[in-house]
């Protein structure tokens, strides 16, 4: 299981496994990690699983599609390392990611 | 006439939606949300038609979507359904027509929404959470114990008003006219004649009249986080000012969006709990439920029963033929209670699982942009009210208004019980 860490707005830091081919929101919701909302389920609908994903691991994830793409365009704070959570699947090559979150999801 | 349709003239009882043919179905009829019959015509239609065209109207054919996953592909599809001209069932009237961006598609709809969201952002909420506290409390103290009244008035008007002039940065001396200028926007009774029509125009006159004396003080001042202040002085939209009506529109956007949505939400609250004595005991015995709970009475109220949208051309959904130019109506009202969706839909429980996944803030680029305050709200409210009241008893049936679009209340009385009393 890919071992994810998650650093909330605030710096605290949760270390998680996360399933094979949970997505990041998932995983989030499942191991409690707080500040993910997920308002839409998973459907790429709300953009309140707004996250942050360095430089050095944005390659080694899928590129945002165009409803990501979209969503992230109207979501608060957004940077070119936004993403949404739960459009993201974790996989063995994600071990040891670092996500980091956002003060609010809006 | 058909039969069906007779059948449905207002002074008559509602029909059993079974005693109906299914094609002769009409969810627009406002009489069946006021009382509270919508519910059953619409498990009928998740059931046998979920995807349900109404041929014949007094607002003209339309498409009804009542199921959770089907509104939210449409909601996130606005490259083939449109949110323009309207997002009301009928169309807006030709001689009177008020643009606003929540009936726009991109990309003026992006840049409008953008001009305005920071005054409802995740950092304007910080700032102005002690100040609903406050006011929330205020309001609270000054209401009547042992006593019946209503709490519609006394506090989901009073809340929600001081709220939007805090929003508008409004002079809180005038706030009540907000709650005039909201009330007659969404007022059907303000559509029976031409004379209630044109006394209407002349309300939503005064109300561009006020705030385009505010938008000229805004723009020669230094910038702020009210609604005003921001377009005012972003490049997208400081020339609105140019375009009175379109002006007009998000005006009235930003005021019912965010009123009476808000204050149905809170009447909501006091009517849900009493009707389910269980859930009040346990909001009692664990006041950590709160968040939770103000997710799922918006649910449960669903304060805006539908969003429409206009199909921009032919589409085969769910093995139906919806033609370009077809209005599609998508009726979160019914999704918010979708059995194969949401378990125990018909029932309100304060400490649901994944209670924040509900349509009634809508999905997609048009996802409600005021959210976050609106919860934020009816979540100070009850954390007061739990601090000073024992019970908020209702005391008779609520009224609800006469709409198939605001799910709301009129009247919702009650009597306080004192906290040392019981
Ligand atoms: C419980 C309270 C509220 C509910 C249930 C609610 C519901 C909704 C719904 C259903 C939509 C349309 C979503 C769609 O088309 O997918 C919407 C849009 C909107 N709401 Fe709310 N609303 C609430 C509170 C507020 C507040 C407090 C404000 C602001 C002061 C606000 C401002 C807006 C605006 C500006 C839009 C248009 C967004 C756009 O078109 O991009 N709402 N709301
Ligand atoms: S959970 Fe809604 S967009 Fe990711």
């Amino acid at each position: 299981m890919p071992r994810v860490t998650f650093i909330e707005h605030d710096e605290t830091i949760h270390e998680i496994s996360a399933d094979n081919d949970a997505t990041l929101m998932e995983a989030a919701l499942d191991n409690l990690v707080p500040g993910i909302d997920a308002d839409c389920g998973g459907q790429c609908a709300c953009a309140t699983c707004h996250i942050f994903i360095n430089d050095e691991w944005a390659t080694k994830i899928p590129a945002r599609e165009e409803t990501e793409e979209t969503m992230l365009e109207l979501a608060e704070g957004v940077t070119e390392f936004s993403r949404l959570a739960c459009q993201i699947r974790v996989n063995d090559t994600l071990d040891g990611l670092t996500v980091q979150l956002p003060e609010a999801q809006h | 006439m058909t039969d069906a349709a007779t059948a449905m003239n207002a002074d008559d009882a509602i029909p059993d939606p079974y005693s109906i043919p299914l094609d002769q179905i009409r969810m627009n009829q406002s009489r069946l949300f006021q009382n509270n019959a919508h519910g059953e015509y619409f498990r009928r239609l998740r059931k046998e038609d979920p995807v349900h065209y109404c041929a014949e109207s007094e607002v003209g054919p339309f498409w009804s979507i009542t199921k959770f996953d089907d509104i939210v592909k449409i909601d996130s599809n606005h490259k083939q359904f449109s949110s323009e001209p309207a997002i009301s069932i009928g169309n807006p009237s030709e001689d009177f027509t008020t643009p606003m961006f929540i009936a726009m598609d991109p990309p003026k709809h992006d840049v409008q929404r953008k001009a305005a969201n920071p005054g409802v952002a995740p950092a304007r909420l910080a700032d102005l959470e002690g100040l609903i506290r406050e006011r929330a409390g205020k309001i609270l103290d000054g209401l009547p114990i042992g006593e019946e009244f209503n709490w519609v008035d006394r506090v989901s008007i009073e809340l929600t008003t001081q709220m939007l002039a805090t929003l508008f940065d409004f002079p809180f001396e005038d706030r009540h006219l907000l709650t005039q200028w909201s009330d007659v926007t969404t007022n059907v009774d303000m559509f029976v004649s031409e004379e209630k029509i044109q006394e209407r125009r002349a309300s939503l006159r005064e109300c561009l009249a006020y705030f385009t004396r505010l938008w000229h003080e805004r723009a020669d001042q230094p910038p702020k986080f009210d609604f005003i202040s921001l377009m005012a002085h972003n490049p997208d939209t400081k020339d609105m000012i140019n375009n009175p009506m379109e002006l007009l529109g998000n005006l009235i956007l930003l005021i019912v969006g965010g009123n009476d949505t808000t204050r149905n939400s809170i009447s909501a609250g006091i009517v849900g709990l009493n009707q389910n004595p269980q859930e009040y005991d346990k909001l009692l015995a664990d006041p950590t439920l709160i968040p939770n709970m103000v997710s799922e009475i918006i649910r449960w109220q669903t304060p805006l029963a539908y969003m429409r949208r206009t199909a921009k051309e032919d589409i085969e959904f769910q093995g139906k033929q919806i033609k370009k130019g077809d209005k599609v109506v998508m009726w979160y009202v019914s999704g918010n209670r979708d059995e194969t969706k949401i378990e125990n839909a018909d029932e309100l429980l304060i400490d649901r699982a994944r209670a924040r996944q509900h349509m009634s803030f809508g999905f997609g680029i048009h996802r409600c942009m005021g959210n976050r305050v609106g919860e934020m709200q009816v979540r100070i409210l009850w954390e007061e009210i739990l601090k000073r009241f024992e019970r908020i008893e209702m005391v008779r049936e609520p009224i609800r208004v006469n709409s198939s679009f605001v799910m709301g209340y009129s009247e919702v009385m009650v009597r306080i019980m004192p906290k040392d009393k019981h």
